[in-house]
């Protein structure tokens, strides 16, 4: 049970941002961006070598703001995205932009930590995602199957597409060429082609801004201002064309290639809603949490009623996370400080108890056979992680380990997990 | 009488002798006349003991003359001697003349004794002989008596003779007008043309042979088959009653005709009488609906006792009278009457439960037990006959008295509801100005009044069930089964389980999605309401069922008290948990929305406390007071007396450069984190949304918990200016002053207010903290 001790890195600032590198499949990565008003931001880049449990850290230099949402290319192990905030004396504002790191780290150098320090790299930008015209930036999701060419952003109470023209793999091998792309923005379906224009930057985007048809009515309903989107998520089934948002305590669901809202759970939670994710295996199946400490799983089929709820958490859940390969893992961070991991096999894609004819199974088997039948996994908590002393904003699983997480609490602590074994080698055999 | 006057003589003597100055005289007199009595037979050994033998008492049975004279001598003066000489002398001479009086009366008394004795004896000589002259006449005359009935004898035998002759020609006549008499009564009194011919019939079959007997035997026979015929016409008419069918069926028997076929003739005309019975009462009950259409019913035209006591009166009464004659016609095989008896009685309980169907409403129960009542007494009669009945029959009044029961828990859960409802209404109610409405301790006792009340009520009703005068009650089902299963599970213990869960359901239910929440006071009234009972409405409420109805020992298991104690706090934690967090929700709420739409960057140098804290303090106070209604105080944490000194040191400590200068010192970032990391190893976690304790403090607690953690996660949100941190910071001593009372510790509110500072002057652009003089100015100001 060694090894099934957390590792734990400290970052020197705050922070909020954390994300696998998706496109990595073999080493375990993350990358976390930093949050500080007064010093450059940095976006470390952490490996962890699981057979001798050491983290190795890379720094990369993100001057232009504090980082409030990270995410990576499905595609290119080197892009990413952010969402920082740009502050003047009097206006903050959320920008997004996609980012190249230094082709040495895009698959770990491995360096010893001491000189990484010393040598910062900075990243080299690739676009903007204008938003001028749309507020602030909630966050930037990848299309999960993609080429790494689609973006999608909730920009206040607008999902923005992005099409980045030239593929980043082209851009690698000549980065002057990928600035000239072009954007192209339509604000409606009913003036798709009125509002085409070139921006400066030069780069092709495709970009469709809808605002919510519910939005007057709710505004009224609200008597003050307007509704902010707060998180999304793009929905790896219907060959990626749908996602789904949330904002104040509704979960919505849109179609991206009408831009139409295809289903709607008023109410999904009793206050904010904070993060949404799509169950990997099963289409239908959405996971949410929000501001009532509950973690909700609904079938979007139906949405009158949640097809389960789990209540652990003590405080706001910022953050839940299916695990990519066995979906009834659960994974939440919440700002009562703890980190949940639960089994849901009921709803899981995982056929309940096992489906083995028996003329298959030989003498063993049949031992093993048995043994589940004595003890069926129950939908339960499986551990709680309470190594963090402050908030945990973000937990992410790995892209390369599925049985390995990080989680991030606002006072810069990391902590990397596993699955217990024993949970691990049920699940496997 | 010697033994008086001796004893009166030494008395008065002793009286004057000297010895009397050792005692007083009152005792003295107290002794004299039981003092010669008691020598008389003989000194009591208390006496004995109690006094020593005085040898210079005359009058005492241990005087020694020689001590007395010694004494008398040594202590008298010669004077007094000489008295006492002359009244000795005069004593004794009186002493010898009593004495010889006596012995005189005694003399003359022997003498006439013995002259009485002489006299008796010349009267009995006389007397022995007039009685044997008595026994010679006595021997005389029997012997003349005897002589007298011998001559006599043979006259009267032939006496008798004659009159035996008499009666046997009276007989003879009698039979010869057999025939004719029953001729005369077979058409009217058929019964005594049946005693007649039984009386008349042994002897006529005796003498058959005789030709005129054998004449006068045929001729009654025929009568008699005639007769036969008769009946049996008037045994298939509709309209007989059944005491003239019994009548009629025992004269048939009498005329030999065979049981076998008027059994099955007898039972044929009792079921169509039964059945005309039960017809009658099927017509009292409105039409079956076969389709079970939901059309319900008018009211039956009368009552439940009334078609009861119609129902027991008619048709039960007749089925007894029938069946009790056959038994007594038939003998003993019952085989036929059995089944016969069991359909109708079947149908007979399946009428009657359609018609307890039909007592929908909550009615009158005592109707209800007494219509039960009289049934089933009515109906122990007829299970003499018809043992297999009696189930059916207590199932029956047992199905009635468990559907009653269920009513009851019904109309409970029905009137709870109706209370809840106007509590909801009362507190929803607007109130006029200056006008307080009731508050809520009023509105819980009312409520758990109410609620009881009924439940007491109920309790009576059911309780008729079981009365002692009702005879269903000493069934083994009303004794056991009955006060178990149905009314202390059925009805009690279901009925504060429905509570609970009715409780519970106003957090779980619909509070989230769409329909309307229940508003917090409920909430809280209904968390005191399943506290009360877990503390002492349950076992309050189960006592006095247990007392009404006494639980058997060998009787099912039944919930124990403390179980549904359990349920109950587990409701009412459940419903105080979702009051703090919803009214924490509000509070929460109107703190997101202030800190989400201010512009903190671009605001202006704090003046006041913003409006929005002083509602939240307005709020929680409110709640507080709400609270404490309801709930004790509870215990709080030993605080120092004085808060504005504590609260000058949170916030001077919080200006010391060991919390705010590294932030924005460039020389140490790694110090915030290690000392605020180090700073949070020694506190506490706190859990935010946790379980609070049944009293005001720790729900306080636990709204303000949730209410500041709020702020400091919106505070980590936004980006602030110099000014922004400033409102905050006056923001927070704000709170700080008047929040730290309603805590339970109020170090859980300063760590939080220490850590909404923290956060704030982390997420600041310029971070430069207001002077402490000016913030409690601009508080106490505000």
């Amino acid at each position: 049970m060694e090894d099934d001790a957390p590792v734990i890195y400290g970052l020197e600032f705050q922070a909020r941002a954390l994300t696998p590198q998706t496109a990595e499949t073999d080493a375990i990565r993350f990358l976390v961006g930093t949050q500080s008003l007064r010093y450059d931001n940095q976006i470390h880049i952490i490996d962890f070598d699981d057979e001798n449990n050491i983290i190795n850290k890379n720094v990369l230099l993100h001057q232009v703001g504090e980082i409030w949402h990270i995410s990576t290319s499905p595609a290119d192990k080197g892009i990413l995205a952010t969402c920082y905030n740009k502050t003047s004396d009097t206006k903050v504002m959320t920008c997004a932009a996609v980012w190249r790191m230094p082709k040495e780290l895009e698959s770990g150098s491995h360096e010893s930590p001491d000189d990484s320090s010393s040598n910062t790299q900075t990243l080299e930008l690739l676009c903007h995602l204008d938003n001028t015209a749309h507020g602030n930036m909630a966050c930037v999701m990848w299309e999960p199957m993609g080429d790494g060419k689609k973006i999608i952003s909730l920009a206040d109470n607008n999902i923005l597409l992005w099409d980045l023209q030239e593929s980043s793999t082209k851009a690698v091998l000549d980065p002057r060429e990928a600035k000239k792309m072009h954007k192209v923005w339509i604000e409606s379906a009913e003036e798709m082609t009125v509002n085409i224009s070139v921006y400066r930057f030069e780069v092709t985007c495709q970009q469709i801004a809808r605002t919510l048809p519910q939005l007057s009515s709710s505004t009224a309903l609200e008597g003050k201002g307007q509704l902010k989107f707060t998180s999304g998520r793009w929905s790896p089934h219907h060959n990626c064309t749908q996602i789904a948002t949330a904002n104040d305590t509704t979960v919505r669901g849109w179609d991206t290639r009408s831009m139409r809202q295809i289903y709607c759970i008023e109410n999904a939670h009793g206050q904010l809603v904070r993060d949404l994710d799509f169950n990997p295996n099963k289409q239908y199946y959405l996971a949410s949490c929000g501001d009532d400490c509950k973690v909700k799983f609904w079938d979007t089929r139906n949405v009158t009623e949640p097809v389960k709820t789990l209540e652990e958490h003590s405080h706001w859940v910022w953050n839940v996370r299916y695990n990519h390969s066995h979906d009834q893992l659960i994974l939440t961070g919440s700002s009562d400080s703890r980190v949940i991991l639960s089994n849901m096999v009921s709803i899981s894609s995982e056929p309940f108890g096992h489906m083995v004819d028996d003329d298959e199974l030989s003498d063993q088997e049949d031992q093993h056979q048995e043994d589940k039948i004595k003890e069926p996994l129950q939908d339960s908590v499986i551990a709680t992680y309470e190594e963090h002393e402050d908030s945990v904003y973000a937990v992410e699983w790995s892209s390369a380990d599925p049985w390995l997480f990080a989680s991030l609490s606002y006072d810069g602590r990391l902590v990397i997990n596993r699955v217990p074994r024993a949970l691990k080698y049920h699940i496997l055999l | 009488m010697a033994a008086v006057t001796t004893g009166s003589g030494a008395g008065s003597g002793a009286a004057g002798s000297p010895e009397a100055t050792g005692g007083s005289t009152g005792g003295g007199g107290w002794r004299r006349p039981h003092g010669p009595l008691q020598r008389y037979y003989g000194p009591s050994t208390a006496e004995a003991a109690e006094a020593p033998p005085d040898p210079t008492d005359i009058n005492g049975p241990h005087f020694d003359p020689e001590v007395f004279m010694n004494k008398v001598r040594s202590e008298c003066p010669l004077g007094q001697l000489l008295a006492r000489e002359a009244a000795l002398g005069r004593e004794i001479r009186a002493l010898d003349s009593d004495m010889q009086t006596l012995l005189y009366e005694n003399y003359n008394k022997f003498i006439s004794a013995t002259d009485t004795i002489r006299k008796m004896k010349v009267d009995f000589r006389h007397m022995e002989a007039e009685m044997d002259d008595l026994a010679a006449n006595m021997a005389a005359i029997s012997a003349s008596s005897a002589r007298v009935s011998a001559a006599l004898q043979d006259r009267h035998r032939r006496g008798a003779q004659l009159a035996g002759v008499q009666a046997l020609l009276r007989k003879l006549q009698a039979l010869v007008e057999v025939p004719g008499r029953l001729r005369r009564w077979a058409g009217t009194e058929p019964a005594r043309a049946l005693r007649c011919h039984a009386r008349a019939r042994a002897v006529l079959r005796h003498y058959r042979h005789l030709p005129s007997f054998r004449a006068i035997e045929d001729e009654s026979h025929a009568i008699m088959a005639d007769l036969a015929q008769r009946l049996r016409t008037r045994l298939r008419e509709e309209t007989l009653d059944p005491k003239e069918l019994i009548e009629c069926v025992e004269m048939l028997l009498q005329l030999e005709e065979p049981a076998e076929e008027l059994s099955e003739e007898f039972l044929s005309q009792a079921g169509a009488r039964l059945e005309a019975e039960l017809a009658a009462l099927e017509a009292e009950l409105p039409a079956a609906d076969p389709s079970g259409t939901a059309t319900t019913p008018p009211p039956p035209a009368s009552d439940i006792l009334d078609f009861v006591d119609r129902g027991s009166s008619a048709f039960v009464g007749t089925l007894c009278q029938l069946a009790g004659s056959y038994r007594a016609l038939f003998g003993g095989d019952t085989g036929r009457l059995e089944p016969f008896a069991a359909a109708l009685a079947t149908r007979y309980f399946a009428l009657l439960e359609r018609r307890l169907a039909l007592e929908r409403g909550l009615g009158d129960t005592s109707l209800l037990v007494r219509a039960l009542d009289r049934f089933h007494r009515r109906l122990r009669a007829l299970l003499e006959l018809l043992p297999a009945g009696a189930d059916a029959a207590a199932a029956l009044v047992a199905r009635a008295a468990r559907e009653r029961v269920d009513r009851y828990l019904r109309a409970l859960q029905t009137f709870f509801l109706g209370c809840l409802g106007d509590v909801r209404q009362a507190l929803a109610a607007p109130r006029p100005p200056g006008k307080e409405g009731p508050g809520l301790p009023e509105l819980l006792a009312q409520l758990a009044a109410s609620v009881l009340g009924q439940l007491k009520a109920v309790l009576a009703y059911v309780q008729l069930f079981t009365a002692r005068d009702i005879a269903f009650a000493s069934l083994p089902y009303f004794k056991g089964e009955f006060c178990v299963t149905a009314v202390r599970e059925g009805l009690v213990v279901a009925f504060v389980r429905w509570l609970c869960r009715t409780a519970r359901g106003f957090v779980d239910g619909p509070a989230e999605r769409g329909a309307p929440a229940a508003p917090p006071a409920l909430l809280l009234l209904l968390a005191r309401l399943c506290l009360d009972y877990e503390n002492s409405t349950i076992s309050y409420i189960l006592t006095l069922t247990d007392e009404q109805f006494p639980p058997q020992d060998s009787g099912p298991a039944v919930t124990p008290g403390p179980a549904l104690c359990a349920e109950a706090r587990a409701a009412a934690q459940r419903l105080l948990d979702h009051y703090v967090q919803v009214q924490g929700a509000a509070v929460a709420q109107m703190l997101r929305k202030s800190v989400e739409t201010r512009d903190w960057l671009g605001t202006v140098e704090p003046r006041n406390v913003r409006a929005v804290m002083k509602r939240v303090v307005e709020d929680i106070t409110a709640i507080d007071v709400q609270v404490g209604q309801l709930f004790e105080e509870g215990v709080r944490r030993a605080q120092s007396s004085d808060s504005s000194r504590r609260a000058f040191s949170v916030y001077s400590s919080s200006r010391a450069p060991g919390r705010y200068a590294p932030s924005y010192t460039p020389s140490a970032p790694m110090d915030t984190h290690l000392l605020s990391n180090i700073q949070k190893l020694f506190s506490e976690r706190i859990d935010i949304f946790s379980p609070v304790e049944f009293n005001k403090v720790s729900v306080l607690t636990g709204i303000i918990k949730i209410s500041l953690k709020t702020l400091l996660e919106c505070v980590r949100l936004r980006t602030l200016g110099r000014f922004g941190l400033q409102q905050v910071q006056v923001d927070g001593h704000y709170l700080q002053l008047y929040l730290w009372r309603f805590a339970s510790d109020e170090r859980v509110v300063q760590g939080l207010l220490d850590e909404v500072a923290a956060s704030a002057a982390h997420r600041c652009l310029d971070p430069v903290p207001m002077e402490h003089s000016v913030v409690e100015l601009i508080c106490e100001r505000g």
